[in-house]
């Protein structure tokens, strides 16, 4: 229970900070930029609106930074996260209701699956020290984890897309498909997302192998292991269901801190892919100075990413009760 | 005198290291070689990288061993060029963010208590915050960032995870016979923690350098290739924004896209080569194990 309260406490922190550096960064820049923004949308939009975005971006306004900064606070709490610049007069929250589904599809079955392939060859290359997979796939993901993620789906856009025709080139489904729930335009959406998943895979798994690997020798040098071995037990159950289990532990933490890392790989991978997802809503945002989208946007990814991993802090302590024992 | 000979001695034990060490010897050539590009990329190339003097879109030849961009200029000239920004911003924010990390990281664990509890918590939270969108915000306000805003905001967002492990490193060792006999003795904390308790920590320190440094790399190639960077400068990651912009890939010339990431890679590869012969130093159990070892134990 104590785990429970410290690390929903974490979280509030998190998130409080979070919004914090939102509400400041645009009150720290240099000749704020924001100002040129408004000035373009005086005249266009109603008081109301305009009065929103002055708060939030901290403009014209004679009420006290600390009055402002809860007033923005309750707004976000909200939900009221202003009008989008570039859709306008579309609400921000609109916009990005658009995208969420596309990522939540795309990054999230290709972490899950990343992780659990991952795991998987990590503990089998252990549980085989010195064998081929020990001995190929450290080096291998070494080196695939120094290409940048983006650099990997450029690679694949003009290998398979380009140059084999085997899959589309860019784009979340066909231009001209029309929008519903068939069968044919599911797989429409599959068959798009089929390089940009590869992409995400690829360059996430290796983590995964490493950290695996690394836990899982530490763990096969264990008392217990031995003596599930001098029991004469199957290697497939000790490697499973003794060592595997054990050493999956830390891994679990690192998919907390290392998902921020994979999220931001993701927004690469979506732009070059024109994948309508978050990632590429964000660098369009920026592209078009749309400003409250774009901080939006960051602050939906944060929220995301902290949730995500309070989850999986809650999985570990439900797995491992030394955890709740510790804190 | 015993100054020079303890450095000699360093410089002895690193070369046996590398000797013995296969990773560690690849990753440290690599280094080596990209160095030396980024001193005198005019040796290894006589062209102007920028200049837009050949024949636009022309394919591999001895004159363009990569071939030329759509602007006609030589592919290969700008990857030499392009070299010395990503190696500088690999070490400078490499160095800086080292700094910070050790600095914060063996502070909370020396010191505890309130201390330990406060600095424990922005680590925590600066490293749960995704720090690539945070970043693409920041410089989208201020439209492109020069280079040293680039290290800066790298600095920013890059120290978190190696105070992390280094104050848990740190944490461990505050205990030691050795630390608290140098205590004992009446040595000030500043002695006890840069001679006590920081040299058995090099090797973390180092591979917290090395992926701190391959961090700076790849996220400033990201950024500068979605023009978040200064697109007037030779990086290989503004010839990958100038190559993705004129869809190099689909009008055939996929080099002036592939090589600079080409480029990238071998720098990281060479960080993440180094950097993973360190994590076997730090930690004895990941070592290699010996064929002959590995027939006694029966495994």
């Amino acid at each position: 229970m104590r785990f429970l309260v410290r690390r929903l406490g974490f979280l509030f922190v998190a998130l409080w900070a979070a919004l914090t550096v939102n509400f400041f960064i645009p009150r720290l820049m240099p000749g704020n930029p924001a100002e040129s923004m408004m000035a373009k949308f005086h005249g266009h939009v109603n008081p109301a609106a305009i009065k929103a975005l002055e708060v939030a971006f901290g403009i014209n306004n004679h009420q006290s930074l600390m009055a402002s900064y809860f007033q923005y606070i309750n707004n976000t709490l909200h939900g009221n996260l202003g009008l989008s610049l570039s859709y306008f007069p579309i609400p921000v929250s609109t916009v990005i209701m658009r995208a969420l589904p596309w990522s939540l599809g795309l990054v999230g079955v290709s972490t899950i699956f990343g992780f659990l392939i991952g795991t998987a060859l990590g503990a089998i290359a252990a549980w085989r020290r010195g064998g081929i997979l020990d001995n190929v796939l450290p080096p291998t993901f070494i080196v695939i984890s120094a290409f940048p993620y983006f650099w990997i789906g450029l690679l694949c856009v003009w290998f398979f897309a380009l140059t084999l025709g085997w899959f589309p080139i860019l784009g979340g489904y066909t231009e001209t498909a029309t929008v519903t729930w068939s069968w044919g335009f599911v797989g429409d959406i599959l068959w798009h997302s089929v390089l940009p998943a590869f992409t995400i895979l690829l360059t996430s798994i290796g983590g995964w192998i490493l950290t695996m690997r690394n836990n899982m020798i530490t763990v096969v040098a264990e008392d217990y292991v031995k003596m599930a071995r001098a029991k004469g037990l199957k290697p497939r159950r000790i490697l499973w269901q003794y060592a595997g289990r054990n050493a999956l532990l830390p891994n679990l933490t690192g998919f907390a801190m290392s998902l921020g890392f994979v999220i931001s790989g993701a927004i690469l991978v979506e732009y070059v892919f024109n994948y309508p997802g978050l990632g590429f809503t964000l660098l369009q945002a920026v592209q078009n100075e749309d400003y409250p989208l774009m901080q939006s946007l960051f602050l939906l990814i944060t929220v995301a990413v902290l949730v995500a991993i309070f989850i999986s802090d809650i999985a570990t302590a439900l797995l491992d009760p030394r955890t709740r024992a510790s804190s | 005198m015993r100054l020079l000979y303890k450095l000699g001695d360093a410089l002895r034990r690193s070369f046996d290291f590398l000797r013995r060490d296969k990773k560690a010897m690849a990753g440290a050539i690599i280094l080596f070689i990209l160095l030396v590009i980024s001193a005198f990329p005019n040796w290894f190339t006589p062209d102007n990288p920028s200049a837009e003097i050949y024949s636009p879109g022309a394919g591999v030849s001895w004159a363009h061993p990569l071939g030329t961009t759509s602007f006609g200029q030589d592919v290969f000239s700008q990857l030499m060029a392009g070299t010395r920004q990503s190696v500088m911003i690999a070490l400078i924010v490499g160095f800086i963010s080292t700094i910070l990390s050790v600095g914060i990281g063996i502070t909370a664990a020396y010191s505890g208590g309130i201390v330990d509890d406060v600095l424990s918590m922005v680590t925590d939270v600066v490293l749960v915050i995704p720090t690539f969108p945070l970043i693409i915000v920041i410089t989208a306000y201020l439209k492109s960032a020069s280079f040293w805003l680039m290290v800066l905001v790298l600095v920013i967002t890059g120290w978190s995870y190696g105070a992390r492990q280094l104050r848990v490193q740190a944490l461990s060792l505050r205990n030691r016979d050795y630390l608290l006999a140098a205590k004992a003795r009446g040595e000030s904390s500043w002695y006890v923690i840069s001679v006590e308790l920081i040299p058995p920590m090099t090797s973390l320190i180092v591979a917290n350098f090395l992926g701190a440094a391959l961090y700076a790399v790849l996220t400033a190639a990201g950024l500068q290739f979605v023009g978040l960077g200064n697109i007037n400068t030779q990086s290989w990651g503004t010839m990958l924004y100038w190559a993705q912009n004129n869809e190099a890939l689909s009008i055939g010339l996929p080099l002036w896209a592939l090589a600079p990431g080409v480029a990238i890679a071998v720098l990281g590869s060479g960080l993440a080569l180094l950097n993973y012969a360190f994590d076997e130093i730090a930690n004895p159990a990941l070592r290699p194990v010996s064929k002959r070892r590995l027939k006694k134990v029966g495994a």
